[in-house]
């Protein structure tokens, strides 16, 4: 077997290497399926994405095509955004929203974790609440406004609550289902190494989750954001959603693509925070290979 | 062989079934063996026979339907500290670094309950003599994922190690390594079992591996999950890698190798065949 081998091979070997030295090495396109952009490539990519909107905005408006009143310029909102700054009180009303927001979110988290953790860990747990979450999911966060204002009143604790009906029963699904996804092997080797229940979750599932348990906080953040405009619907007098509501009672549209501008921003600042703190928390998800 | 006659076995399994819930067979059908104290006993046969689910529920994983299961002859309830199981993968922390891995069973209440502080000297010895029997020195503070799948396994048995369990349970933990990795393995495998003298029970799907490892070879066969049969392993205790070409090896791995295609229902393979009766021909 062995003796026949060989010269077959190593003819058909060499026409393989005396053409692949007749080419130079093909250079990877950046346009293949998973390719690699190296980080100023990314960084151009990533530049390139935020302008080109701003570009396009820029163009249109200064076109003349479209009314200013339907689409401000990039010019008026930003001066929008200044007078708000300077006259109109813009760190208030930013102030009272992102309290809101962080107040409703923290509510929301204070009670999904724990409540996830046992419905991910115990099968019972998860049989008793996971189908009635399931249930109330799917009721919009907006109809229970009115049952909020009946049971809470109009003060804050009707906006935090409005953000917490809207951001809690997803939170717990998703903190329930990063617990599930913990190893098996991880939870059977502590399991065989003698470990008691209290042990498991303390030393083995909570450590073991952790990640997924603050991407999961970073992703319902931006939900509760999403709820803010909902929220400040209940008899608010400030914050940045009820001036982009009010700003739609008087056409100004100039207020309401400033005011979705800073939430973006706060959106985008908050986020990548998570991530930051994400790299910094569990830095050995972050290894070069 | 190893187990004297009139000494009670490691462990005794008698009449063992299991179903699990919804499945059109047994997945353990009336098995019974016995393992002795310091023995290494491998299970090989086809997908399905049960060899993993026998070896969990001597781990305490999984309850048997019925029949009866004792360690020390005391009935199996669940998991215990005298008996650590190793994984395939995915089992190491990968939060904690090698040492902290290592040393994980130390934070349980199980392992240091009435314990003085010169049990906790003798401990952090032990972590570091077992850094050095797998050869892990240099990779104490690293964290699992820098590691390569070989060196990931052995943490993960000088985790197990780390309790001294009487057993130690090993599930296919070669299986998803290189060949020229698992060699290595193997012989660091049968070092530390002249060393630790702790009772092996070792499931694997390599019948080379099996061979070489184990004192005696258990032959598990499917739908339902039974013994097939015991195969003797006649090498003695000092083995090196040219054992593995022996012609005495090369024909019991033969014949194991065609009785797991005999029971496992499928086709026999002629190319396969042809090989091996070449590698016979060639080692004689």
């Amino acid at each position: 077997m062995s003796a026949t081998l060989p010269p077959i091979c190593s003819v058909s070997c060499a026409t393989v290497r005396s053409s692949a030295a007749a080419k130079p090495p093909p250079t990877p396109s950046i346009w293949a399926i998973a390719g690699r952009l190296s980080r100023t490539q990314y960084w151009a990519f990533a530049a390139l994405g935020l302008i080109l909107p701003f570009a396009v905005w820029a163009l249109l408006s200064a076109s003349g095509w479209i009314d200013p009143v339907f689409m401000p310029g990039p010019g008026s909102v930003f001066a929008r955004l200044g007078t708000w700054l300077m006259e109109d009180d813009l760190i208030a009303d930013t102030g009272i929203s992102v309290y809101r927001v962080l107040a409703g979110f923290a509510l929301s988290a204070a009670f999904a974790l724990p409540i996830g953790l046992l419905i991910g860990a115990f099968r019972p747990v998860e049989a008793l609440l996971e189908p009635l979450t399931d249930f109330i999911r799917y009721m919009p966060a907006v109809a229970f406004i009115p049952l909020v204002m009946l049971w809470v009143g109009i003060d804050e604790g009707s906006k935090i609550s409005i953000i917490f009906i809207g951001t809690f029963f997803q939170m717990v699904l998703m903190v329930a289902e990063d617990v599930r996804r913990v190893p098996a092997a991880q939870v059977e080797a502590a399991q065989t190494m003698g470990a008691n229940r209290r042990e498991l979750i303390e030393k083995v599932i909570l450590p073991s989750a952790k990640p997924a348990l603050l991407d999961t906080l970073r992703i319902t953040m931006g939900w509760a954001w999403t709820y803010l405009v909902v929220a400040e619907l209940v008899a608010a007098n400030s914050g940045l959603g009820y001036a982009i509501l009010r700003a739609q009672r008087f056409l100004q549209t100039d207020t309401i693509f400033a005011g979705i501008i800073v939430i973006g921003l706060i959106g985008l600042v908050t986020d990548q925070l998570f991530r930051w703190l994400h790299r910094r928390a569990f830095p050995w998800l972050y290894l070069k290979g | 062989m190893n187990t004297p006659i009139n000494t009670l076995p490691k462990i005794s399994i008698r009449g063992l079934f299991k179903r699990f819930d919804g499945a059109p067979t047994n997945a353990l059908d009336n098995v019974d063996l016995d393992i002795g104290a310091n023995e290494f006993v491998t299970f090989v046969g086809a997908s399905g026979c049960g060899k993993s689910t026998l070896l969990r529920t001597i781990g305490g994983l999984e309850v048997q339907t019925s029949g009866e299961l004792l360690v020390d002859n005391r009935p199996v309830t669940g998991p215990g500290i005298d008996r650590a199981m190793v994984f395939q993968h995915y089992s190491l922390y990968p939060w904690m670094t090698v040492l902290e891995n290592i040393r994980f069973c130390r934070q349980l209440a199980a392992h240091t309950q009435d314990r003085s502080s010169s049990d906790v000297e003798a401990a952090s010895g032990r972590a570091d003599a077992l850094l050095r029997l797998m050869g892990l020195q240099a990779s104490a503070g690293a964290w699992p994922n820098q590691l390569s799948g070989g060196m990931q396994q052995r943490v993960a048995i000088a985790r197990a190690l780390m309790g001294r369990p009487d057993i130690v349970l090993m599930d296919e933990p070669f299986g998803a390594l290189d060949a020229q990795t698992r060699e290595v393995m193997h012989d660091l495998i049968r070092y530390v079992h002249r060393l630790e003298k702790a009772t092996i029970v070792f499931v694997t799907h390599d019948v080379e591996e099996a061979l070489y490892l184990g004192s005696r070879v258990v032959l598990m066969a499917p739908r339902p999950g039974r013994i097939d049969t015991i195969y003797e392993v006649p090498f003695g205790d000092q083995r090196t890698q040219d054992l593995k070409f022996a012609p005495e090896f090369v024909r019991l791995k033969r014949d194991i190798l065609e009785r797991i295609r005999e029971t496992s229902g499928m086709k026999t393979d002629l190319e396969q065949l042809q090989r091996l009766s070449g590698a016979v021909s060639e080692t004689a």
